[in-house]
């Protein structure tokens, strides 16, 4: 466990891709193939189930630093993450403790059947004998949700450093649904195992925002361009039989669409598919918040399936007849993925190609874009017609141009204290829109990004003058300032009481130029929404 | 009325010190503590800018406060006292304490008709080797800051942190780095100053710390600086240490230091974000303020019943002061926090 701590406290002091990923190449070459295991699942999110629910955790650091539960709340609150929290909070050590990082994580796993009692004399045991950040390390363990700034792809580079194997070839040996307390380095790395292959998908290629100009792509003959699906990043695959269905965190999700069983019953056995899953409610593309109905949910209703089926749209074709096609230029597959298409669409109701837009020049290109909602993408897709389907996310090959945001102008209604270093300023916010007599306000959505640190010391030195109450860390202010508000999706809501859910809502600008009766309606906002 | 019964009634209606909208006002002796607002007469606790504003009439500070609030507000009208030095106005009894923070930095003690209130101003605990270390003060009521009033913030002994710091440094000179450490040009970067290893290697400076430190160097020891000027090239500066202000970073002038690794010394480096939040590779926690412990530890042993908490945490402080059997509240004041 000292070595791992020891490790994150080096990634965690320099803000240069290539020294954490030195670090963890050290790392990789010095330390016990247990850990090694356990580092590689950690890093890509395979960490044990949580053996602790957080309000015991909670419970348990408050009564061993010796603090009213209240008061580990607030530091909670302020400090922002929790196995941050109780590292800080918990007395210094007397004593240390040797034990590796795999004995830690195979206690974890044996731990979640224990009692409560057995639990909270498991924890005060050890952290009294880590320090600041053996604790922090092993709380996260325990909580999930590791952020160290170092990607999957950047993970296995590392790997790739300490083990001399091929990148990619160890990028794939990473995906599927292998076990860290069951599989040795030697199984999971080292060795070459055929049957293990059987359910692998490819590292997803991933595309950049553009932000230049898109003239600057020069040639529009070399360029293919669809649109962008908001929906879940998949890919199919038909093997020996067998249905295979992965989402883009690399997820093994076959069981939540049954409905794919229709690509095994008619494709032949050696195809992977790459799309986007979409809701397709009443044989309509549906919005995300459709989808999302089905996201949760590992056993599906019959109800559910009727009220909210799934397609697939394609625009990938990356293994065909048990060959992976991947070094075939685009314009290629794109051609073989066609053929697939035109055999099978009438047989798999579920199988749904996403179309190249047919243009010459680039005017066209933007003309396309600025419909794009009304057939709910979310703006256009640039492929280069000769390139090869890379791994990860690497520039120039693939381009993802949204359509710009929706906006409008709301109200600052309500302040909350931010987090860390912000956290004696009031930074996370609440805007509210008029309802149609011009009465009241109506919140319609929070956003805590946006403003330059000027802007959030000046507003917050207003929002300390100008307070009408407060509920604990919350702070309603008078009505008077104005913000421009973008969100990326719109779509109607029972659960939000101005009757409209807003996606990735951040704040625009500031805008002084408009008085309080200036902002926005209620209407105004429902008028966005996609019929 | 009785006159006598009068002046009892005044006195049980009119606290010592007040909080008006110009500072800490001590109605029986019209002076003001530290005050935000142009006013005629002011003690002043300390240097930072927050505390000792420009525009009063009269400023009464400790003698080694006098060049550094010259240096930033010019020629004032200043007399300056020794700590436990008594001097009275309108009968009431002030004093000024070290209070550990910066060089010439003090509480103030207040004493009328046998009552005590003591104000802190900004404080710490640990002697730094450069502030004149804090000294405790019996009084009924302690007027507290809580820049860092949270049960998460834990200060390491001074040596384990310098210890890291020249290391940090060591190992930036052997990979051919030049290391730059940020820390406020008042008070951290001379603390930073006087326990680097010289050693190691040259101490460049930052015009504004090289200037603040230029006055400190008339009150204590500290190893040479060299000011970064237009001549200086980046070879000279190779593998050595910068300091400047938390202002300098990501300013042009920093770039003269390529290749550079930063570090920040702060007691806000407790928390994980705050260094990748400010794009700063290496966090040291140090702070020229009490950390939770020293904080109840301090109000302790002041013997204290009342407690009034300003700047910082000081709803949270308070009610926990509160569950300990204090009578604690808190009150608003235009205290900044400083990059501490
Ligand atoms: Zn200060």
């Amino acid at each position: 466990m000292k070595a791992f701590a020891q490790l994150i406290k080096t990634i965690d002091s320099t803000n240069k891709t290539n020294k954490k990923v030195d670090a963890l190449a050290d790392y990789f070459s010095t330390a016990p193939n247990n850990d090694k295991v356990w580092t590689i699942a950690i890093l890509s999110h395979r960490r044990p189930p949580r053996p602790v629910n957080t309000t015991l955790l909670r419970e348990f650091a408050s009564a061993l630093a010796d603090i009213p539960l209240w008061l580990f709340e607030e530091s909670y609150h302020i400090v922002g993450d929790l196995a941050e929290t109780i590292a800080l909070v918990l007395p210094n050590v007397e004593s240390s403790t040797d034990k590796s990082l795999s004995s830690f994580c195979e206690d974890l796993l044996a731990l979640k059947a224990e009692s409560e009692a057995t639990k909270k004399a498991y924890l005060t045991e050890h952290w009294t004998q880590m320090d600041y950040y053996e604790r922090f390390v092993f709380n996260k363990l325990i909580t999930g949700g590791f952020r160290i700034g170092l990607s999957q792809k950047l993970m296995t580079r590392a790997l790739a450093k300490a083990t001399e194997l091929d990148e990619d070839i160890l990028a794939y040996k990473l995906m599927g649904n292998w076990n860290p307390a069951k599989i040795t380095f030697q199984e999971l790395i080292l060795e070459e195992n055929k049957a293990d292959y059987l359910s692998k998908p490819y590292p997803f290629y991933l595309a950049y925002a553009l932000e230049e100009n898109i003239s600057d792509l020069g040639n529009p003959a070399d360029w293919s361009a669809e649109h962008k699906w908001d929906g879940i990043r998949s890919q199919v695959i038909i093997r020996d039989g067998e249905l295979f269905v992965w989402s883009r965190g690399e997820e093994l999700v076959t069981d939540k669409y049954p409905e794919f069983e229709e690509f095994v019953e008619h494709m032949p056995d050696g195809i992977v598919l790459d799309g986007e899953i979409l809701a397709y409610p009443n044989n309509e593309i549906g919005s995300f918040k459709d989808l999302q109905t089905r996201i949760g949910r590992k056993n599906v209703s019959k109800k559910l399936l009727e009220k909210t089926p799934v397609i697939l749209k394609v625009y990938d074709l990356l293994e065909l007849k048990g060959e992976d096609i991947r070094e075939k230029p685009l314009a290629w597959r794109r051609q073989e993925l066609e053929k697939l298409y035109k055999k099978f669409q009438n047989k798999i109701s579920v199988f749904h190609l996403s179309e190249e837009i047919k243009f010459n020049e680039w005017e066209e290109l933007i003309a396309e874009r600025e419909h794009a909602r009304e057939i709910k993408s979310e703006g256009l897709m640039l492929k280069k017609k000769n390139a090869h389907y890379g791994v990860g996310r690497k520039k120039g090959d693939w381009w993802k141009w949204k359509s710009d945001p929706f906006s409008i102008d709301g109200v600052l209604t309500y302040a909350m204290r931010g987090h860390g270093r912000r956290s004696n300023l009031f930074t996370d916010y609440t805007f509210g829109l008029w309802d149609d007599e011009k009465k009241e306000l109506v919140t319609f959505a929070k956003a805590y990004s946006g403003l330059t640190d000027k802007e959030f010391k000046e507003l917050d030195a207003w929002i300390k003058k100008n307070t009408l109450d407060r509920f604990g860390p919350v702070r309603s202010v008078t009505p008077h300032h104005v913000f421009e508000v973008a969100f990326e999706g719109i779509a109607k809501s029972k659960r939000h009481k101005s009757g409209v859910a807003t996606r990735f809502p951040r704040i625009l600008r500031w805008r002084k130029d408009k008085k309080l009766e200036e902002a926005n309606t209620l209407s105004d906002l429902k008028a966005l929404i996609p019929k | 009325m009785n006159s006598i019964l009068y002046i009892l009634v005044l006195s049980m209606s009119t606290p010592l010190l007040i909080f008006n909208d110009k500072g800490i006002y001590c109605t029986a002796a019209n002076v003001y503590i530290d005050a935000w607002k142009p006013v005629d007469n002011v003690i002043i606790t300390h240097g930072h800018a927050d505390h000792s504003r420009w525009g009063h009439q009269r400023y009464i500070t400790h003698h080694h406060n006098i060049p550094i609030i010259k240096h930033r507000l010019g020629d004032i009208e200043v007399v300056g006292v020794d700590y436990g030095e008594t001097f009275s106005v309108n009968n009431v009894k002030f004093s000024l304490h070290p209070a550990g923070h910066i060089i010439g930095s003090s509480q103030v003690r207040v004493e009328h008709k046998g009552e005590v209130w003591v104000f802190t101003g900004d404080y710490k605990l640990d002697d730094d080797g450069v502030a004149k270390p804090y000294e405790s003060v019996s009084c009924h009521t302690f007027i507290s800051e809580c820049t860092f009033g949270l049960p998460a913030f834990n200060w390491r002994p001074q040596k384990e942190v310098f210890e890291e710091i020249n290391q940090w440094w060591l190992s930036n000179q052997e990979e051919g780095r030049t290391s730059v450490l940020f820390g406020y040009s008042l008070g951290k970067a001379q603390r930073l100053l006087k326990h680097l290893n010289p050693d190691i290697g040259k101490i460049y400076t930052h015009g504004a710390i090289e200037n603040m430190t230029d006055v400190c160097r008339q009150l204590v020891e500290f190893p040479a600086t060299e000011l970064i000027t237009r001549d200086t090239t980046k070879k000279d500066l190779h593998g050595h240490m910068v300091l400047a202000p938390p202002s300098a970073h990501g300013s042009t002038w920093i770039r003269k230091m390529t290749p550079y690794v930063t570090g920040s010394a702060s007691g806000w480096m407790t928390f994980r974000g705050a260094r990748r939040r400010r794009a700063i590779d290496q966090g040291f926690v140090l702070s020229d303020h009490c950390d939770w412990n020293q904080l109840l530890e301090a109000v302790k042993n002041t013997g204290c019943e009342k407690v009034i908490c300003t700047h910082g945490y000081t709803d949270i402080f308070a009610k926990y002061l509160r569950t300990l059997g204090y009578d604690a509240r808190t009150e608003k004041t235009q205290y900044e926090e400083q990059e501490d």
